[in-house]
């Protein structure tokens, strides 16, 4: 019986390995889905936190990275539990409409308008943000992400805010993550704008140099925000909150501070629990 | 090349220092798309067997729509199981969303229609009066479907070949429904587009080179079975 068994017992294994997989306990302390952006996650900056927080509780967090936007939209469909987001524009209407409870603070860092080292739109030398991005506009190619995230948000806004209207540019959407769109812009010689921490967390692979930088619209404020249980059947709002606890306790904030600064020579993000809470 | 070379390098260095992430993700891959083509067999086999042999009336349209399914994107596959499981969704309740089950379901969806759609040629391709022939010879009814299985091998290995291959290289369901957790749901696939945004290329590539030999393993086990002598 040549094929029997083999056939056989690819099914029992593949029933008996699904089955087992199937297996869970009933007393755990629970599960959070955390859906975040792609910046924090590609500068690795909740593999270095989360453990923590889980090791010491035993909640366990399911980490997805997604842009704002679709994070946003989980937890309007009450598909998350807790979102770390950075549009506090598009996090408003959610906080309103009471799907988004106590918001704040955790962190910020800043955008910055990358783009190549010899800066043919001569960015760099413009006088304010808005020149610059008008001059980009005229002699140069952005790499957009398209994907409706807060680098997303953030960028739109900022060509409207220099009076440009960013659907007549010739802009490339790449609707990918920070780290894909900055290696595209990279590779096609092209401007884009990034936060700073995915930026240096990959700098040495791409051929881009910092350009513009240091406009108070600029500033990144991440805010964690717990998904409404009183709104959204299933959600673990005890411990979502028990998470973003976490995130502000000062144990974190300063590792969030010490994240990854001596390798690149500065800190990645700026801790901000203590600073007002703006937006949120 | 540079990089590819390194990868080549960081490959052989994590296979032979015996890189717990490595194996723990070569691991899953196996156990998911192991169980989800396992699962697939056991559904699309009888299932395919049925449209290669019997005759009914919209066999051809049933036909049509397998085939169709076989062109399915994995990532719409994903969409569909995201939307189901999802806990806004209508199966939300069982918490699947996220989990390594929800992978295999998922990859199930992917895997079947290629089952069936092997198994039903590999029937059809079988001389139309072999039942026949095999019940006036004294077979019996699960004897008869025991030699078909045994004459029609070449297609359903080739079913289950197949049926793995597909799903241990997909990424688009993975990632949809398994979230690509660390530890949990993240599989070689997913870990290479995460390594790769990473600008970690070296292991980007070795994980890469992994799931090729990986692959490669198994059809090649399959394959020795299915071109050995039937007798």
């Amino acid at each position: 019986m040549p094929l029997a068994r083999p056939l056989l017992a690819l099914a029992l294994v593949g029933a008996l390995l699904s089955a087992a997989a199937c297996g869970g306990s009933d007393d755990d302390p629970g599960t959070i889905i955390l859906a975040t952006t792609t910046s924090t996650y590609d500068s690795g900056l909740l593999d270095e936190l989360v453990p923590r927080f889980e090791e010491r509780t035993g909640i366990a967090v399911k980490v997805i990275a997604v842009g704002t936007g679709a994070a946003l939209r989980m937890a309007g469909e009450g598909n998350a539990d807790a979102v770390l987001v950075h549009a506090p524009e598009a996090e408003a209407p959610y906080i309103a409409s009471g799907d988004l409870v106590s918001g704040r603070l955790v962190m910020t860092n800043d955008f910055v308008i990358v783009g190549p080292p010899d800066d043919p739109a001569a960015a760099a030398a413009a006088p304010d943000l808005p020149a610059a991005l008008a001059a980009i506009a005229s002699g140069g190619r952005f790499v957009s992400r398209g994907d409706d995230s807060g680098t997303h948000k953030k960028e739109l806004a900022l060509w409207v805010a220099a009076g440009l209207d960013p659907a007549r540019l010739t802009r490339e959407e790449t609707g990918q993550g920070m780290g894909a769109t900055l290696t595209i812009a990279s590779e096609r010689g092209a401007y884009t704008l990034t936060d700073r921490a995915t930026y240096l967390a990959l700098r040495d692979v791409l051929d881009l140099a910092v350009l513009v930088e240091g406009d108070a619209t600029l500033l990144n404020v991440y805010h964690i925000h717990v998904v409404n249980p009183d709104k959204h059947q299933g959600v673990a709002g005890e411990q979502a909150e028990a998470f973003a606890a976490f995130l502000l306790e000062p144990e974190t904030q300063a590792l969030i501070g010490r994240f990854r600064a001596e390798e690149f020579g500065r800190s990645l993000f700026t801790p901000a629990a203590q600073a007002p809470v703006g937006g949120g | 090349m540079e990089a590819i070379w390194d990868g080549l390098v960081e490959a052989f260095r994590l296979i032979g220092t015996g890189d717990g992430e490595l194996f723990s993700i070569a691991g899953r891959s196996l156990l998911v798309s192991g169980s989800a083509t396992a699962l697939a067999m056991l559904v699309g086999v009888p299932l395919g067997y049925l449209l290669g042999r019997a005759r009914f009336p919209a066999r051809t349209l049933i036909l049509a729509a397998v085939g169709t399914g076989m062109g399915m994107p994995p990532v719409v596959a994903g969409l569909v199981i995201w939307l189901l499981l999802v806990r806004s969704g209508p199966f939300g309740g069982f918490e699947l969303i996220y989990t390594k089950q929800a992978m295999i379901i998922a990859q199930f969806l992917i895997a079947t229609p290629l089952v069936i759609a092997f198994t039903a040629a590999s029937i059809q391709a079988l001389p139309t009066r072999l039942p026949d022939l095999l019940a006036v010879l004294g077979a019996g009814r699960l004897r008869t479907l025991w030699l078909l299985a045994r004459e029609a091998r070449l297609g359903l290995l080739a079913a289950v070949m197949a049926g793995f291959g597909a799903v241990v290289s997909e990424v688009g369901a993975s990632m949809a429904v398994g979230g690509n957790l660390v530890g949990d749901t993240r599989v070689l696939t997913t870990a290479i587009v995460t390594e790769t945004s990473r600008a970690d290329t070296e292991r980007a590539i070795a994980y890469g080179l992994v799931l090729l030999a990986m692959a490669f393993a198994i059809v090649a086990v399959l394959t020795v079975v299915q071109q050995r002598s039937p007798r």
